[in-house]
């Protein structure tokens, strides 16, 4: 008898973390943001007003505005926002893909001995602050930095290039950040693919790109998608790439949003703003989860 | 299990109550300044004059501030708003008003910076200055000169006259990305009123900065101070003791660059800094003994020669270093600072109208 609780128990355990994680550190802080976005800027502590009234009833009344939501639906700034910042992380989603990939795809390939220090190269810049990184990249790409400095050098160009300040500092910053997000999964997916379907490919007359095509793209969607979701979400909220490396016309959500919490005051739009911007991201997530579940039957 | 989170619980109540003891029985008072904003020397002297310990910590913009302090529970005794910021918090309700009876040396302060802080409300009963600085431009000299050698360096023609800003496009120009302060420094190139808060004569800053949008390269608050010293732009707005450290930096690297801080002829915006002390602050005395040390003349004194920026002390300024008193970009002469104004504090609706025009100028949308 004693023995089976304690197996109850260990499983509710097993069970319940998780879901105790999530219900603290994602439930609860995304209500407060929605009970936030629903209610109206003042000027005081907190700088909203509350969402339950206790007047001399039992019961409270709700004070719920979805004019914070209506605000952003009807300046087409947010909604450009949404749409390059949507753009942006789609562009440099594909790019880590396509460089990823050849990446990932090198190292499975490689001699097991090397495999290891392969992988420890990619994980190195993580040593380094993600911060003092994006930093680093200014020093590369400014008008008087290595990369124009070397260019010149080899007589490539003879004006420097404007790269710092341009939406193509911004593709280099994000591609950079979290090309080791696209390696990892597509590595761990290629690793145990079965190399020998390629052979008996070859044995049957089958080209070489024809069998990658059909073969191990196929074989490897996994892990092409959850690459692709680790770069593309957070890539679409990236305010400090957009914010070091990129110019004035380069509009992305996470800029206007620090905007609406810290030179508008406007706690209440810039939580619709987060919510939106979750709604957004939700829809390829359970695209996600749905594909995963028919993957696994 | 339910023994183990028992155990879990009463150990996190007792570390819970034992840091609630040291935190209200420990001396130390919390400040939250600007960052490179003190000499450390004030702060060694403070604890070994007084025996409370100073746990300093530093933001790089009043927005930060003014979050975590909207947020409430901040645990700062002393924070350091600038005047227009400080204008709204204290209608929000974030500040007390100062024990002035604890607080012996005030009567150093100047009364010139009182009288101006006390145009934004009634400031001085609740925040007494730190520093105060101006926002005008700045240039790489040997840029500017060979691309104009007649430039009206004093002007701010240098900013908001297509036909000249547009001969520096190509050596990289920076505006702060600050629209309280970009707005109104528009509108006295304009002539208009820069303290306004009318919505229709705000928006008329639109015109002038979209004139110029092209040339501009980025539009940042604190990555000129770099860019400027490494010669990587020629031309930004920026706040005084910003670039006298670009003018430091440049002249310790010996790199050739050459910077000058000008206070533009038509006039500029002047930015007050203040002390101030949370209705929440967890150690109310102490807070008032450092505020009360740093108006000592000798100890201000020894935090403006080390910044470079000037400060609200009067009794300070004999013991200041000559060239930094003589010098009219630090402590404009009289006249110049006849010319210059102070920044509104802007209500919600207001505020919106500057953040919405800002956004249009600065993204075109």
């Amino acid at each position: 008898m004693k023995n089976y609780r304690k197996i109850i128990s260990g499983r509710t355990a097993v069970i319940g973390i998780p879901y105790l994680w999530l219900l603290l550190l994602f439930l609860l802080p995304f209500l407060i943001v929605l009970k936030i976005s629903l209610a109206e800027p003042i000027i005081a502590i907190p700088p909203y007003t509350s969402l339950l009234e206790w007047g001399d009833s039992l019961w409270p009344t709700i004070k719920a505005s979805l004019g914070s939501y209506l605000f952003i639906l009807e300046d087409s700034l947010y909604i450009n926002a949404y749409l390059s910042s949507l753009k942006i992380a789609t562009i440099s989603t594909f790019i880590a893909l396509l460089v990823g990939y050849a990446i990932a795809y090198s190292i499975a390939k490689a001699p097991t001995r090397w495999r290891g220090i392969l992988l420890m190269l990619v994980i190195l810049p993580f040593w380094t602050s993600f911060l003092i990184r994006v930093y680093a990249w200014i020093g590369i790409l400014k008008t008087e930095g290595l990369l124009n400095l070397l260019l010149i050098s080899l007589g490539v160009i003879d004006k420097p290039l404007t790269i710092m300040n341009t939406d193509l500092a911004v593709y280099i910053g994000i591609v950079y950040s979290y090309l080791p997000f696209m390696i990892l999964p597509l590595y761990a997916n290629l690793e145990k693919m079965d190399f020998s379907l390629l052979e008996a490919a070859a044995d049957l007359g089958c080209r070489p790109f024809k069998a990658f095509w059909t073969i191990t793209i196929p074989l490897s969607l996994p892990g092409i998608l959850a690459g692709c979701f680790l770069v593309f979400i957070p890539a679409v909220g990236e305010f400090v790439i957009p914010d070091l490396l990129g110019g004035t016309q380069t509009l992305m959500i996470g800029k206007v949003l620090w905007m609406e919490f810290f030179n508008n005051r406007d706690w209440p739009v810039a939580s619709a703003v987060a919510i939106i911007l979750l709604a957004i991201l939700v829809v390829p997530i359970m695209y996600y989860q749905k594909s995963q579940e028919k993957a696994i039957s | 299990m339910k023994f183990n989170t028992k155990n879990a619980l009463i150990a996190a109540a007792l570390a819970c109550s034992m840091q609630g003891a040291i935190a209200s029985g420990d001396n130390v008072v919390h400040v939250y300044n600007w960052s490179d904003y003190i000499d450390e020397q004030v702060l060694t002297d403070f604890t070994a004059a007084t025996g409370i310990k100073v746990v300093y910590d530093v933001f790089d913009s009043n927005e930060i501030l003014e979050a975590k302090l909207l947020a409430g529970g901040s645990g700062y005794d002393v924070v350091v708003p600038s005047a227009s910021f400080l204008a709204r918090q204290i209608q929000a309700g974030v500040f007390q008003k100062l024990d002035k009876s604890k607080l012996s040396n005030i009567g150093n302060m100047w009364d010139m910076v009182e009288n101006r802080v006390a145009g934004y409300g009634p400031l001085n009963d609740y925040s007494v200055n730190w520093m105060w600085g101006t926002t005008g431009f700045g240039y790489n000299e040997g840029m500017i000169l060979e691309r104009m050698p007649d430039a009206p360096v004093d002007s701010l023609d240098m900013i908001f006259n297509p036909d000249v800003v547009s001969k520096f496009a190509d050596c990289g120009i920076h505006v702060l990305n600050a629209p309280t302060e970009m707005l109104p420094m528009a509108l006295s190139y304009l002539g208009e009123d820069p303290t306004t808060t009318d919505p229709d004569v705000l928006k008329k800053a639109e015109a002038v900065w979209t004139a110029v949008r092209p040339y501009i390269q980025k539009f940042h608050s604190s990555q000129y101070i770099d860019s400027l010293a490494n010669g990587d732009i020629c031309l930004t707005t920026g706040w005084s003791g910003d670039i006298f450290m670009a003018q430091y930096a440049a002249w310790d690297a010996d790199n050739g660059v050459e910077i000058v801080y000008v206070v533009p002829k038509e006039g500029a915006l002047m930015w007050f800094d203040q002390l101030a002390i949370p209705k929440d602050a967890p150690h109310m005395d102490n807070a008032h003994k450092f505020i009360n040390w740093t108006m000592q003349p000798e100890q201000i004194a020894t935090a403006t020669n080390y910044v470079w920026y000037a400060n609200g002390n009067l009794a300070s300024q004999p013991l200041l270093d000559p060239e930094l008193l003589g010098d009219p970009a630090v402590y404009p002469t009289e006249e110049a600072m006849a010319g210059m104004y102070t920044s509104p504090t802007y209500d919600a609706s207001t505020q919106r109208v500057v953040t919405r025009t800002w956004t249009k100028i600065t993204t075109g949308q």
